[in-house]
């Protein structure tokens, strides 16, 4: 061991938590050197397409693959026949086929996948497939689903005096949209045989693990046989949780022995992931004269498509979260997610709690007016806070929930001076030149909302990280997938923080060399893998420590004072690692009435949207919206910003532009000329504020940040909007001929 | 058929057998996958590159058109540093996933070349066919517009 004297450093490595490092992999994105699952290639790699369903509803009488194979080229056709094992999937309930065998179930159900030399005789021989199809009736309305008891799951909550009543009374009904997440990389993935029966899979998800488990019940392996390996991807919002290519993929590299590649297309894409439930929200809010809720009452119906998904979690978020961020001590939710032959819809972010904010923070508006009182005074006057019971479960909050704070700050926050400028850059028409300015009213709109963080109702909730030092500093092993949010900045800035150590490398690997970390949703990563790092760290640190005697690590080595004990080079010698694998406080299933400690953290946000309406054609600029966010503690203040922006923008897109358009169980829409998305000259300006308070479990306090920035924003854009044109807009997208023709 | 034509300075061959796009040649021929598919359509802009001058979508321009054309693809917009537009918006944070940015850096550069000083407005109308999914477009818009205003190109 070599002892030297150097003079303590007084400051932790830069680039800990707090401060916002430059993220590790923005150079090669930065230099089109990144690789996605797109970009992925492998020595005789073969290429797949799928043969999908042209009916959202149809028995299929027969399958014949003789002409596609019958082409050159073309090493493989598998059908529902050709699933070794488990036939269907789902990530709560497998209840969706691996290819459809006897009956189609929604519109661009996968029938058949085809292995060949190259895309273009891949998606050839795909067209080839010859499939008879009987097509049948769909079941495409919700409402009659409900009736006809096509359920994947009810949910009744009943908590407090079911006979309480109030004397101001609101009743609305609300709507809205199918949303698409829209992720700008397509699905992709490539399946490797490893030659010994076993396959390994380079696919976009969001959760290695689970993807994984599917992939071996579907064929039939062992788990060891089967390797998920977190690969670059294109975001996600929600789109990657669930299988859609992965075991096509590995049943055609085990059926042909070669590496198989497939990439979706856009219009594919829209059919190839679940979407945001469509909802339909029924309410009634009874206060006193005072503005206090009495009563809540609310019915919500969401619609699942044809297969499970997430759907049973979606409908709890939307139920659980129905009053939204205030006290209620007489409540009464029925809950229905339905199956029919739409699209299949699952995870996208925030998850259930956006369709209900909508609604909520409709009628809170409508409930201030009735009563003559200012919308934010209504807010405060029933502000959900710590120590409160969730006006829903009952279970009484025990992480800060700053309500009130994020209400007030909000109001603070300084408004944009109204609409001089009359280029047309500042006009709702824009280049089209189509607005007069004299036709143009500007709209002030609030809402607030609240969601969960992490996984709730019992499920068993963890994510694991290995921390290692090496003669490079300190790695940091995970499987937690980084979708661009930043997790390997902040990862890399926990463990900096508590080893003192600056080189600190983040490391994806596989799910043979890992435990899970989870899914990367439910705002959970930072929290979950974010906790494990640090208890991993924290742990190698004490015992690097006390092995050389000494009281604390950085670059150099183990020092005791203002003695270096122990080299860097000294200590590596050894082996040191630490694997953690960290939960969250246990949540409990519902009782019979929706009853219990269903959740394990929450955060609230406030939006204030500043919007220009064109009252003559319906045209609308979202001229501004600001923003005040509970985030516990921000690790890194521009990946929080980051997350706000991006996810307010999406909540925008929701509240003026964006929805799936289904007619008859059939999207119309599925290409981004005709799904719309927001662009940078819709992009409004955004100020965000961060309320940082101690008491969560996250690491160092810190809360999630990615779902609160999309929950009430589109509420808010929505109220700025009929604070503008005076129209009632109960549905969104709010559309033109919602504002220029209703 | 073959075509023949310059990719990022070098002169290229590729085989064009096929009503293939551009787009295709780069990335499925040539071993250049920086420049992305998203859309197929020219909406989103995540395959732009820089065709003779012009900013393009990749995926709308047929191989078979390029013969003889000199092409700039996000490989090919800095040749050892960082190109001030990748600074910039690698300061900024303005990369999350990172699916856009090879056509947002792309079109900057374009944007850059023509036009110096580009005003807010500018900035905004040249990126307008690029779209992002992550960052809401304000890391972005920062960089940029700091770019215009302080930095030089």
């Amino acid at each position: 061991m070599t002892i030297t004297r150097r003079l303590r450093p007084t400051t932790v490595p830069e680039g800990g938590v707090g401060e916002s490092p430059l993220r590790p992999d923005g150079v090669p994105k930065l230099r089109g050197e990144f690789a996605y699952a797109q970009d992925l290639t492998a020595e005789g790699m073969l290429w797949a397409a799928t043969v999908r369903s042209p009916h959202p509803r149809a028995r299929i009488v027969s399958i014949d693959i003789a002409p596609a194979l019958a082409i050159t080229g073309v090493h493989a056709c598998l059908t529902s026949e050709d699933v070794p094992g488990r036939a269907h999937f789902g990530l709560e309930h497998p209840d969706q086929p691996v290819l459809a065998g006897s009956h189609v179930n929604y519109w661009g159900e996968p029938v058949a996948v085809v292995a060949a030399e190259d895309p273009r005789t891949a998606l050839l021989a795909a067209s080839l497939v010859e499939v008879e199809y009987e097509p049948l009736a769909p079941l495409t309305d919700p409402v009659i689903a409900d009736q006809r008891d096509e359920v994947i799951r009810r949910l009744r909550i009943r908590r407090g005096d079911q006979g309480a009543t109030g004397p101001v009374v609101i009743e609305g009904r609300y709507e809205v949209g199918m949303q698409d997440q829209a992720p700008l990389g397509t699905e992709a993935g490539l399946a490797i045989p490893d030659g010994q029966g076993g396959v390994d899979l380079y696919a976009t998800s969001q959760f290695v693990h689970v993807d994984q488990e599917q992939v071996v019940a579907s064929l039939g392996l062992r788990p060891d046989q089967v390797r998920s390996h977190p690969t670059g991807i294109g975001g996600a919002f929600g789109a990657r949780e669930d299988v859609n290519l992965h075991i096509h993929l590995c049943m055609l590299a085990l059926h042909t022995g070669r590496p198989v590649k497939m990439v979706y297309q856009r219009s594919e894409s829209f059919t190839g992931h679940v979407h945001r439930h469509p909802a339909w929200l029924q309410y009634r809010h009874e206060a006193d004269r005072d503005g206090r809720l009495v009563r809540v009452e609310a019915k919500v119906v969401i619609d699942g498509g044809a297969y499970a998904s997430t759907t049973s979690a979606v409908l709890a978020n939307a139920c659980y979260f129905v009053v939204g961020p205030y006290r209620c001590d007489s409540v009464a939710v029925d809950g229905v997610g339905v199956r029919t032959n739409n699209p299949p819809c699952g995870a996208m972010r925030g998850f259930g709690a956006v369709q209900v904010c909508f609604a909520y923070e409709s009628q809170m508006d409508r409930l201030a007016h009735a009563l003559n009182m200012d919308p934010l005074d209504l807010r405060e006057l029933n502000a959900l806070e710590s120590g409160d019971p969730m006006p829903t479960t009952g279970q009484v909050i025990g992480t800060p929930l700053p309500t009130r704070e994020v209400i007030r700050t909000l109001e603070a926050m300084p408004l944009p001076d109204d609409l001089t400028d009359s280029h047309y850059s500042s006009l709702p028409g824009g280049s089209g030149l189509t607005t007069e300015q004299e036709q143009v009213r500007r709209g002030v709109g609030y809402a607030f909302g609240i969601k969960n963080l992490g996984f709730s109702e019992g499920f068993d909730d963890y994510a694991q990280a290995r921390v290692r030092l090496t003669s490079a500093g300190a790695v940091v092993e995970t499987a937690a997938i980084e979708v661009g949010q930043g997790l390997v900045t902040v990862l890399a800035q926990i463990a900096r923080t508590v080893l003192g150590v600056s080189d600190v490398h983040v490391v994806h690997v596989d799910t043979s060399q890992i435990d899970s970390a989870g899914s990367t949703s439910a705002s959970r990563q930072t929290q979950l893998s974010g906790g494990a790092t640090k208890e991993a760290a924290e742990r190698l640190r004490q015992r690097v420590v006390d092995r050389f005697g000494g009281d604390h690590l950085d670059d150099s080595g183990v020092w005791l004072g203002e003695d270096l004990v122990a080299s860097w080079a000294s200590v590596v010698e050894s082996e040191w690692v630490e694997t953690v694998t960290f939960r969250h406080p246990p949540t409990t299933k519902p009782d019979e009435n929706g009853q219990g400690v269903i959740h394990a953290d929450f955060a609230v946000a406030g939006h204030r949207a500043v919007v220009d309406v064109d009252l003559e054609l319906g045209l609308v600029k979202v001229v501004r919206v600001d923003t005040v966010q509970d985030v516990g503690r921000a690790l890194n203040p521009d990946s929080v910003r980051g997350q706000i922006e991006g996810g307010i923008l999406q909540g925008v897109g929701l509240a003026v532009m964006e929805e799936l358009v289904l007619e008859d169980g059939v999207i119309r829409n599925p290409t981004f000329t005709d799904y719309l998305l927001p662009t940078i000259l819709d992009a409004p300006e955004v100020e965000a504020l961060l309320i940082e308070q101690d008491g969560s479990w996250g690491p160092f306090g810190a809360k999630g940040v990615g779902e609160p920035p999309t929950i009430s924003s589109t509420a808010a854009v929505v109220a700025a909007i009929r604070a503008a044109c005076g129209k009632e807009l109960n549905r969104v997208p709010v559309r033109p001929q919602d504002i220029a023709l209703s | 058929m073959i075509v023949t034509f310059t990719v990022n300075g070098e002169t290229v061959t590729a085989p064009v057998d096929h009503p293939g796009s551009l787009l295709n040649v780069l990335r499925d021929d040539l071993g250049l996958p920086g420049s992305k598919s998203a859309c197929e359509q020219g909406e989103c802009g995540s395959c732009s590159v820089i065709l003779d001058g012009e900013l393009v979508c990749s995926c709308l321009v047929m191989a078979a058109d390029v013969e003889g054309s000199s092409v700039t693809t996000v490989e090919g917009v800095a040749a050892g540093d960082l190109h001030p537009v990748q600074e910039a918006m690698h300061r900024a944070g303005a990369v999350q996933c990172g699916f856009c940015t090879p056509g947002i850096v792309v079109a900057a550069v374009d944007l850059f070349e023509q036009n110096p000083n580009p005003s807010p407005v500018e900035i905004r109308e040249a990126l307008a066919g690029n779209i992002c999914r992550c960052t809401g477009y304000g890391a972005i818009l920062r960089a940029l517009d700091g770019l215009a205003t302080g930095g030089d190109v």
